[in-house]
């Protein structure tokens, strides 16, 4: 009777929890993120959002990752969710005009376990996910960048330390913090599943090698980057 | 009863056109997908060419373009730059965009580099 009760007082906290983070999702969050889905179908459409849909969020973030993000949030994206919005003719090569972005609001810790609660209760529907699984293992960075970047050129758009690497997509050396190991493997595999109009193509990358790929961002996601920063 | 059968087909026809992904414009397109290597002005000097090993090509120069043919042009949008011999940074679009849009995509080019 006492685990019982126990059990229904921890269902019921959470519960409490995820309706006070929806409630903050919806006031706070739904003017720059989609919560309710579908993607954008159109490049206009896409451009509209402000930030990342996260009517899946459930299903791609760490939720460790996510309420302390929420508290100190950091940019991950160099040239902003949109790169094409925040760019501006340089000298040698197109530049990140900084007076465009804007910071991320922060959320008080209680707030943010809240919102990471209700956020990981927006699962992505099962045709989004596929049959995409990590197998586990684990590979040196040294090889896995030569899987990342030689093989496949995914560099040429990310940036695999802070300052090197490619700046219109986000940085992948903290991804495998960020985001769930069967997401990663889902979504290299067919980022148009998750989102049609995304400007990361699918390289059509052989199974074998993706779960390199999402072993190489667990390796890199190891290192203390903000101590090297 | 004619207008009860239809009205299921009416439904079906709503979900197809509210789930699948739309054409975009050409320019449009250049811009959610090339900008960010080819540049803003199209002449190779994107925001990402920094730390690259081959730099992406001058759409905007006609020596650099006008020796491609327009099924070249096809292939390596669809296919990726290995298709045509060419970088693996070069990435396939035909995940992201129709045959129609890379089509379009073509002529786009053409403009810019203003030959062919």
């Amino acid at each position: 009777m006492k685990y019982l009760l126990l059990f229904l007082g921890f269902t019921f906290a959470s519960a409490t929890l995820a309706d006070d983070g929806m409630a903050i999702l919806q006031k706070r969050c739904a003017n720059c993120h989609d919560l309710s889905g579908p993607a954008a179908q159109s490049v206009q459409a896409l451009w509209q959002r402000k930030g990342p849909d996260l009517f899946y969020a459930g299903s791609k973030y760490n939720r460790e990752w996510l309420e302390k993000w929420l508290v100190k949030p950091r940019r991950i994206r160099p040239a902003g969710y949109h790169y094409i919005q925040h760019i501006k003719p340089g000298k040698k090569r197109d530049m990140i005009d900084a007076a465009t972005l804007t910071p991320h609001p922060v959320l008080s810790s209680d707030k943010a376990e809240d919102v990471a609660e209700a956020l990981m209760k927006l699962k992505a529907p099962a045709e989004m996910m596929g049959a995409a699984a990590f197998k586990g293992g684990s590979i040196s960075v040294s090889f896995g960048e030569m899987v990342f970047d030689k093989f496949n050129g995914c560099m040429a758009c990310h940036e695999i330390e802070p300052g090197y690497g490619g700046l219109s997509g986000p940085e992948v050396y903290t991804a495998a913090k960020r985001y769930q190991a069967d997401y990663l493997v889902s979504f290299i595999s067919s980022p148009q599943a998750w989102n049609p109009k995304t400007p990361m193509p699918n390289k059509h990358v052989a199974e074998p090698n993706i779960q390199k790929i999402v072993q190489y961002l667990q390796a890199l996601a190891k290192e203390n980057w903000d101590e090297k920063k | 009863m004619r207008k009860n059968k239809l009205f299921p087909a009416f439904f079906m026809m709503l979900l197809i056109f509210s789930t699948a992904a739309w054409p975009d414009d050409a320019e449009d397109n250049y811009k959610n997908y090339c900008w960010q290597c080819h540049g803003m002005s199209g002449d190779g000097m994107g925001l990402n060419v920094q730390d690259m090993s081959v730099q992406p090509r001058d759409h905007t120069s006609a020596k650099a373009m006008g020796g491609r043919s327009d099924a070249d042009l096809f292939k390596v949008i669809k296919e990726g730059g290995l298709a045509i011999d060419k970088s693996v940074l070069m990435p396939p679009w035909g995940d992201s965009l129709s045959d129609d849009e890379i089509h379009d995509l073509v002529k786009y080019l053409r403009k810019l580099c203003q030959c062919g």
